[in-house]
């Protein structure tokens, strides 16, 4: 008995012995060796899908660069830049000044793509787009406009026999970018939502029901009838809701769409600054679509490690140029060539060890 | 280690007994190795628990110093102006959970009481096994079902209904949109019904067959019997009834796709309602700002604490009875 006791105690002991070691093998080696560079990138979740399909197609490109990006949001993606576990972060909205200042190093807004929110709702025997001018949807979701036959809709819409029935507001439930960009819109053209409200991810809703994501909010709408939301352009498109047109700064109703929102970034050329930290929404131009927001990747302009840092300045530049080619498809509008320019220039003043990178 | 393995028992230097007797009383090596593994194992759970106290505790620091008890009856939510108060979510989370039972508990004690009582074995033994099998559906995919099938059935079907017939009683009054407080709970109750009505068959089989014989011997019918039976069983009923409970306390995916996630306290059950739950996994990612992230982290203190106690509550009363039931049963 005794022998073939202690022989499983052995067996026992060697296959933990076994375990250990294997295990202790396995945690190392990662980073930038023989050759080969791995970049970890997290943030906005809004530009993701474009942002995994240049990945995979620089995959191509360069095959010898690894990277990886998961979507855990703005607000995730700038906490772990700042604690340096990622090497790039992304962003819908630009970073606030008091986050810049507190970060370890200057960090870069490198504008990637934009897009833009939409209104959507569920009106039986409405077959027309419907019309809103700002000061409308701002009432309508402060709580101040309640029947879809309120004379302020109707002036917006002559001709479209609107129903006397409540409007069920359904507004995203989960904090985002999405939301920030809806309520920084809602803050510049109403004063009253402005004071009360205010612009950010996840405000304090003074009407309305949540749903979760893009998909959450969709989901109530389609299934209830009279409800009015929001969401991305991009989603709006493949999922063919009804979209809303929106009267923009000049006055013009625009229906929402890829080159609309490339018009709002163009019109507000003038006013972005040298950091290219710029809201776009109620942007000027008379084709300019006016909820529409940039994304952007963040960098630190030193970086620390050259291999990784030239990797990732080559990564950006491909991307602003070559990878914009697969904005449309995904129904995001590419940048205008003036901030691609501008961009071009923030690239290029990344640095390592005190040299630039291209 | 200084101790040898030789002929697979274990000799230590000092060959100091009562070490060795502590460790396996049997004196055999295997054991006590098996014993100390197992003791480290269960350590460490209580270890990774401690932990989670902990860190809730000092992470959520912030937000007790700023706030301190009016966390708790605060009833403003703006992180825009940095104003945090739980006493919504606890209202949301409390009473979603209380509709949950309250439709729960009669079904999942009818389905207990037939498969032990009255079923035979070839329709109990499936029977069981469907209802269980609600238990391992993913709650996305309750909430899926929710926001598509349950929600239009409530709106176009039960609410108006209601709203015609308990319309006067304020908890029936308000828009009808089909989501809410009312949808949370139906959802709730149709997850913890498993949870329940397994437990509950469980306590019923425990009540030694002796009871129901004696019932019925003194001349007592079948449904006689089955009252004794529930009595005998009862603290475990409690008990299950609590561990469904905890469970709808602590639901976050499925309540959040139908409850409405609105952070108020409104007593009409068609009037979007928000849970604990829901909150921190719908503004977590997005949270910045520390006082933000502190006042999320000590919501989920409070929800922990609380289905720490709501647990505890319900393993006493279910060892109460399993207890009981281990020697001679007792009458009521």
């Amino acid at each position: 008995m005794s022998v073939s006791k202690s022989f499983r105690l052995v067996a026992c002991v060697s296959a933990l012995a076994l375990l250990v070691v294997s295990i202790a093998c396995n945690s190392g080696g990662s980073g930038s060796t023989n050759g080969s560079v791995s970049l970890q990138g997290a943030g906005a979740s809004f530009p993701n899908p474009l942002y995994q399909k240049w990945m995979s197609e620089y995959g191509k490109v360069k095959p010898n660069v690894k990277l990886d990006y998961q979507s855990i949001g703005s607000g995730g993606g700038i906490k772990q830049l700042k604690e340096q576990t990622v090497d790039f972060g992304a962003s819908d909205a630009p970073m606030k000044d008091e986050d810049l200042k507190s970060a370890p190093g200057e960090i870069l807004h490198v504008p990637t793509v934009l897009g833009a929110v939409i209104i959507t709702y569920n009106l039986e025997g409405v077959t027309q787009p419907l019309r809103f001018s700002p000061e409308v949807i701002a009432d309508i979701f402060l709580g101040k406009i309640k029947k879809w036959n309120d004379p302020k809709i109707v002036a917006d819409n002559p001709g479209v026999t609107l129903p006397s029935s409540d409007i069920t507001v359904v507004h995203r439930s989960d904090s985002s970018g999405t939301s920030a960009v809806f309520t920084d819109y809602l803050s510049k053209v109403s004063a009253e939502w402005k004071e009360k409200v205010g612009a950010g991810t996840s405000p304090s809703w003074p009407t309305g029901h949540g749903g979760k994501g893009n998909e959450g909010v969709t989901g109530q709408v389609k299934n209830t009838p009279n409800t009015l939301g929001y969401v991305e352009l991009a989603y709006a498109v493949q999922n063919k809701l009804p979209v809303a047109q929106i009267k923009n700064a000049s006055g013009n109703f625009i229906t929402p769409s890829i080159d609309a929102v490339t018009a709002a970034a163009s019109g507000s050329l003038a006013t972005t600054p040298d950091d290219l930290r710029v809201s776009i929404t109620n942007a000027a131009g008379a084709d300019a679509y006016p909820i529409s927001s940039y994304t952007y990747i963040l960098v630190y302009k030193a970086q620390k490690d050259a291999a990784k840092g030239k990797a990732l300045v080559d990564f950006l530049w491909w991307g602003i140029h070559d990878g914009e080619g697969f904005a449309k498809d995904l129904q995001y509008a590419p940048l205008p060539a003036d901030i691609v320019k501008r961009a071009e220039a923030k690239i290029n003043s990344v640095t390592a060890n005190g040299t630039a990178l291209r | 280690m200084s101790a040898i393995a030789e002929n697979g028992k274990l000799k230590f230097a000092g060959t100091n007994s009562t070490w060795r007797r502590a460790l396996s009383p049997t004196g055999n090596t295997g054991d006590a190795i098996f014993r100390v593994l197992m003791l480290l194992v269960a350590l460490l759970m209580v270890g990774i628990v401690l932990a989670m106290v902990f860190a809730l505790a000092t992470d959520s620091m912030l937000s007790v110093r700023q706030f301190g008890f009016g966390f708790l009856t605060s009833q403003r939510w703006d992180p825009i102006k940095g104003e945090f108060g739980a006493l919504p979510f606890v209202y949301g989370t409390i009473a979603s959970s209380l509709i949950a039972l309250l439709i729960s508990v009669p079904f999942s004690l009818g389905i207990a009481i037939f498969l032990v009582e009255q079923a035979p074995h070839y329709i109990a033994r499936p029977v069981a096994f469907l209802v269980e099998l609600l238990a391992a559906i993913p709650s996305v995919v309750y909430g899926l079902w929710g926001i598509f099938v349950l929600a239009p059935v409530l709106r176009q079907y039960v609410e108006p209904v209601l709203a015609k017939t308990l319309g006067w009683l304020p908890l029936f009054s308000g828009s009808i949109t089909g989501i809410g407080l009312l949808t949370g709970g139906i959802i709730l109750a149709i997850m913890v019904t498993p949870i329940i009505s397994a437990v509950v068959r469980d306590v019923l089989a425990a009540v030694p067959g002796s009871q129901r014989e004696a019932a019925l011997a003194l001349g007592a019918t079948k449904w006689e019997m089955i009252r004794v039976v529930l009595v005998n069983g009862a603290p475990g009923i409690a008990g299950a009834v609590i561990l469904g409970l905890g469970r709808a306390i602590g639901e976050t995916m499925a309540v959040t796709m139908v409850i409405g996630n609105r952070p108020q306290i409104s007593f009409s059950l068609f009037d979007p309602s928000y849970t604990i739950a829901s909150a921190i996994a719908n503004e977590f990612t997005e949270a910045t700002g520390d006082l933000y992230l502190s006042s999320l982290v000590e919501l989920g203190l409070i929800l922990f604490l609380v289905t720490f106690v709501v647990n505890g509550i319900a393993r006493i009363l279910v060892w109460n009875v399993t207890r009981k039931t281990g020697g001679v049963g007792r009458a009521a």
